[in-house]
């Protein structure tokens, strides 16, 4: 066993004293001497011509000391997109503008028109009320296959239409794939709905702008994952500030799922308008206002076809998808249906031949960006359930008919046909382990307990692979990023042996300050507490990518790793020179530098302080101090997978589903901190079965939000959820990052809504009605009931 | 504005507050207390819990002036007087029952004001009476797991993994 505080250990978060004492610091915990308070004023209808705006009233009332609308942005850039995708036809993707505030038209209800700035928040909300907006409402765009006619109303004008994009992939296979279907034995078809989520983390987004004229330095305290690409996005697209002369903070940060990814118009307008007005401004967001405005998630409708031969092999797949956009397009929302969709179509399978079509479509709704799994979950959820409807039709066990199309251990690293090679996984493992968890073998006998109570039960398997850790930046960058995707690191070593280490990833709940700690003590035998892990400010870390997509040990793990394997190196040296030995006759183990087969021995700080105080010090090969920067580009993704089990009892009296065990046997590799993982997966299952169950974002036919507050957009509470068994026993390290991690973060929310209805439908199939073979989510007791009446 | 006078964490406070200001904003803006926190407009997600004369209240539903002259407890009032973590606080680091940390207080709070008057809940009351508190990070198994420790049951038995 590590020593408490290394690889492998549970370390308690050291995060948490402040959060449970009422210290952390948010966004909206940050107050700035004279202040002001920005309150927006945002579309009440969906698609609409702006005739006017009278701002005159309202710039009379008291404390009020501007009104901004677009006029006020003029010669400003709009809020740009980080990912250009390029269509099946080789044309790139059509990319409306995006203005910081509404230029002429609205495009959905929340589209911010004017914002009021005042001495308080009560006088900008009061003011507010007096400003004279004119809109002529024009018919919304919400159907995305009616957004498609080519008489259907455009949500951009300057657009040829509300395609964003016809995307197909791999698009030298469709042929190919058609063949395929042509020949198969048996072929299975399925329609389903990927629900649009609203990510809603607890914290609601702030910002706060402040400037200082006698320096031309702007800050931007913002609720972000990522700080940099934030400072680099708003920096250099809109408002056109070098990053010299711009901060950006992300302090504690309560939750983010992808919604706090993107740049948003609040966080450009707080640093505009406290430039123009010579005060801070602070916008916070009410839940409400969430509703309208966060980038949301999913919303895909999609159909899957299955090929199997007469053995009841996965010969082909084929998919459509259709994928809303929204209204315009937040940062990373192209990629989302595409690169992070169709790469995983391959799931865990052998299947040699897959085509995946996607158009992507603009509506007048908010814009759809990453949601925790982004394209991952969408992409599981139609591969495992038609696998599932495959087996029913064809009188298999799902989970035998999984294994039979399983990548066999000895079959990697494995090239799927949708691109991406698979290093390392066990997928026999984990099916094997997930039964022995979630006591499989003994279901037959509580279904019939079930039964005596006249409820129905169920057994829902669910296998899936993620691809985390995005990158290399040249590939992603041939695929249309419009950035790079490594991560940094600083690791500084103090005189007297501390270590600040400063990361471009950024915790906002993942646990950073203790695990990173934990890698680093590890690697030079020190305890963890003396090391300390900042993330979150610009001016402190060096440009990193921030945290999402499960890659924040994976990748700014490697580059704390990378840093402190040249902090050694040079260590090593020092310590060389201190016993008169060659350097490579040193070895550093538990915090102490010993000469191989000798009892000579100098220990850290000895090491530390030589390098800060070189009096004895071999300055002329080797520069003082200790400090070491990394960028690390991985070389591959990482594929984490997993088997994921649920058991449901389904009430046919009423509809209503109960989850009374979840499983999960999970593949992530190497662990750092076992508590952590854990947490993170339970999380993703909440969220997973909450999308599964009773999540769902409803615009009405006249685009208005109905689940529009955590009364209508119902989200998991504690007695909705059973106690979970997660297992990461089944381990492939990754082959290619230096601590064989694969991340954690979104496996939950991926593997566990297939899981959900595939156990629902599962009970509902064993209690004899074999007609019903699909319910789109979130499966309600009023989907449920209806299907079975 | 009028001035308003209660007792916050033991303390005789007062400010100026407007008849809508609510006792989140007063506590967060004119007291500075910012351990409560503000997650939703329409008092669902729990996370400005405080205890007024000890019972459990969203900070949210009630007038800053409608609490005038009652005791007050946020999660800045709950460790020990020597500053350690309470009995609660420390199960929910122990058990991990806290990532992003927003939704804590409340949490936290909540917990406090069941096993004041049920030491040692079951599971079910557990998760009953954390419904009012919405928790987006940890999918309630490590809360309800650390809040059981925190009444001096034993979790050893709980599946964690």
């Amino acid at each position: 066993m590590p020593k408490d505080g290394g690889i492998g250990a549970s370390t308690k978060r050291r995060e948490d004293v402040r959060f449970l004492t009422g210290k952390g610091r948010y966004t909206d915990d940050i107050n700035i001497r004279g202040q002001a308070y920005a309150w927006f004023i945002r579309s009440d209808v969906a698609h609409g011509k702006i005739n006017s705006i009278n701002t005159a009233a309202a710039e009379a009332m008291p404390g009020v000391a501007k009104v901004f609308t677009a006029a006020d942005f003029a010669g400003v850039g709009g809020i740009p997109c980080g990912w250009q995708v390029t269509d099946r036809f080789g044309k790139p993707m059509q990319e409306p503008k995006h203005p910081v505030l509404a230029d002429g038209k609205v495009r959905h209800v929340g589209d911010p028109i004017a914002v009021v700035v005042a001495d308080t928040l009560e006088q900008a909300r009061d003011a507010a009320e007096a400003v004279e907006i004119d809109i002529t409402q024009l018919p919304p765009v919400l159907d995305m296959k009616a957004a498609l006619a080519a008489d259907a109303p455009k949500v951009h004008e300057e657009l040829t239409s509300n395609l964003c994009y016809d995307w197909g992939f791999v698009e030298e296979n469709k042929a190919a794939v058609e063949e395929a279907f042509k020949d198969a034995a048996h072929v299975t078809t399925l329609e389903l709905v990927n629900n649009r989520l609203v990510a809603n983390p607890m914290e609601p987004r702030v910002a706060v702008g402040d400037y200082e004229s006698h320096s031309g330095q702007h800050t931007l305290y913002t609720t972000s994952q990522n700080p940099h690409v934030i400072r680099l996005l708003m920096g250099a697209f809109v408002l056109g500030i070098p990053e010299h002369k711009l901060r950006v903070v992300a302090p504690d940060v309560g939750g983010g799922f992808g919604s706090k990814i993107y740049h948003y118009a609040e966080e450009a307008f707080v640093t505009f308008a406290a430039k123009t007005l010579g005060r801070p401004v602070k916008w916070t967001s009410s839940r409400s206002e969430a509703f309208i405005s966060d980038a949301q998630g999913r919303d895909h409708v999609t159909r899957i076809e299955l090929a199997l031969d007469a053995a009841n092999n996965f010969t082909a797949v084929r998919t459509e998808t259709y994928a809303n956009m929204g209204a315009y397009l937040s940062t990373f929302a192209p990629s989302i249906p595409t690169w992070l969709h169709g790469t995983l179509m391959a799931g865990n399978y052998r299947t040699p031949l897959i085509y995946v079509n996607v158009k992507a479509v603009f509506t007048n709704t908010v814009p759809v960006d990453a949601y925790r799994g982004a394209g991952r979950p969408e992409a599981t959820y139609q591969l495992e359930r038609v696998i599932d409807k495959a087996a029913r039709e064809l009188g298999v066990d799902p989970v035998a008919l999984r294994r039979q199309n399983f990548i066999q251990p000895d079959q990697f690293p494995y090239q799927t046909p949708v691109a991406v090679v698979y290093d390392t996984g066990n997928y026999t493992a984990t099916m094997d382990k997930l039964l022995e968890i979630s006591d499989h073998a003994g279901f037959a006998a509580r279904a019939a307990e079930s039964a005596a109570r006249g409820k129905w039960r169920g057994f829902g398997i669910a296998h899936y692979i993620e691809a985390c850790g995005i990158a290399p930046s040249n590939l992603v960058g041939q695929l249309g990023a419009r950035a790079g995707l490594y991560e940094s690191a600083t690791v500084r070593v103090n005189a007297t042996g501390s270590i600040s280490v400063y990361t471009g990833s950024h915790s906002h709940g993942q646990g950073h300050e203790t695990s990173f700690a934990q890698v680093v003590a590890e690697m030079i035998g020190l305890d963890a507490g003396q090391i300390e892990i900042v993330h979150g400010d610009t001016s402190n870390t060096p440009m990193g990518m921030g945290t999402y997509g499960s890659r924040s040990l994976a990748v700014g793990g490697s580059a704390i790793v990378k840093a402190t394997n040249k902090i050694i190196n040079k260590a090593k040296k020092i310590a060389a020179h201190l016993l008169e030995a060659s350097d490579s006759d040193i070895e550093l183990k538990d915090g102490k530098f010993t000469v191989a087969g000798t009892d000579k021995s100098v220990d850290w700080v000895g090491v530390t302080l030589a390098a800060y105080v070189p009096h004895n010090y071999p300055l002329e090969n080797m520069e003082p101090g200790l400090e070491e920067t990394a960028f690390y580009d991985p070389s591959n993704f990482t594929y984490p997978s997993g088997a994921y089990g649920c058991e449901v009892e389904v009430d046919p009296e009423t509809g209503k589903v109960d989850i009374l065990a979840f499983s999960a046997a999970d593949d992530f590799g190497n662990i750092v901190n076992p508590m952590i993982v854990e947490g993170q997966v339970q999380g993703g299952l909440a969220q997973g079965i909450g999308q599964a169950l009773m999540e769902n974002c409803v615009y009405d036919e006249n685009g208005q939000l109905l689940s529009g507050s955590f009364m209508d957009y119902a989200m998991p509470r504690a007695d909705d959820l059973p106690m979970f068994k997660v297992d990461h026993s089944c381990c492939t390290p990754c082959t290619h990052n230096p601590l064989g991690v694969k991340g954690c973060g979104e496996a939950g929310a991926i593997g566990s809504p297939p899981a959900v209805v595939n156990a629902v439908i599962d009970a509902i199939q064993r209690a004899g009605r074999t007609d019903i073979t699909h319910i789109d989510m979130p499966l309600t007791p009023s989907r449920v009931w209806s299907a079975l009446n | 504005m009028a001035k308003v006078t209660m007792t916050v964490n033991g303390k005789t406070v007062s400010g100026e507050v407007e008849g809508r200001t609510l006792l989140s904003t007063f506590l967060r803006d004119g007291l500075g207390l910012t351990g409560t926190h503000v997650g939703c407009d329409t008092s669902q997600c729990g996370a400005c819990t405080v205890h007024v004369d000890g019972k459990q209240v969203k900070g949210c539903t009630v007038f800053a002036m409608d609490v005038a002259g009652a005791e007050v407890r946020t999660i800045e009032g709950m460790a020990n007087a020597d500053g350690s973590l309470s009995r609660i606080q420390q199960a929910f680091q122990d058990h991990h029952g806290l990532q992003c940390g927003f939704c804590t207080p409340g949490m936290v709070m909540a917990a406090a004001s069941l096993l004041a008057v049920n030491p040692k809940p079951s599971e079910a009351e557990v998760r009953h009476h954390l419904e009012g508190n919405i928790c987006r990070c940890t999918g309630y198994h490590n809360i309800v797991k650390a809040v059981l420790a925190a009444s001096g049951q034993d979790v050893s038995q709980i599946a964690a993994e």
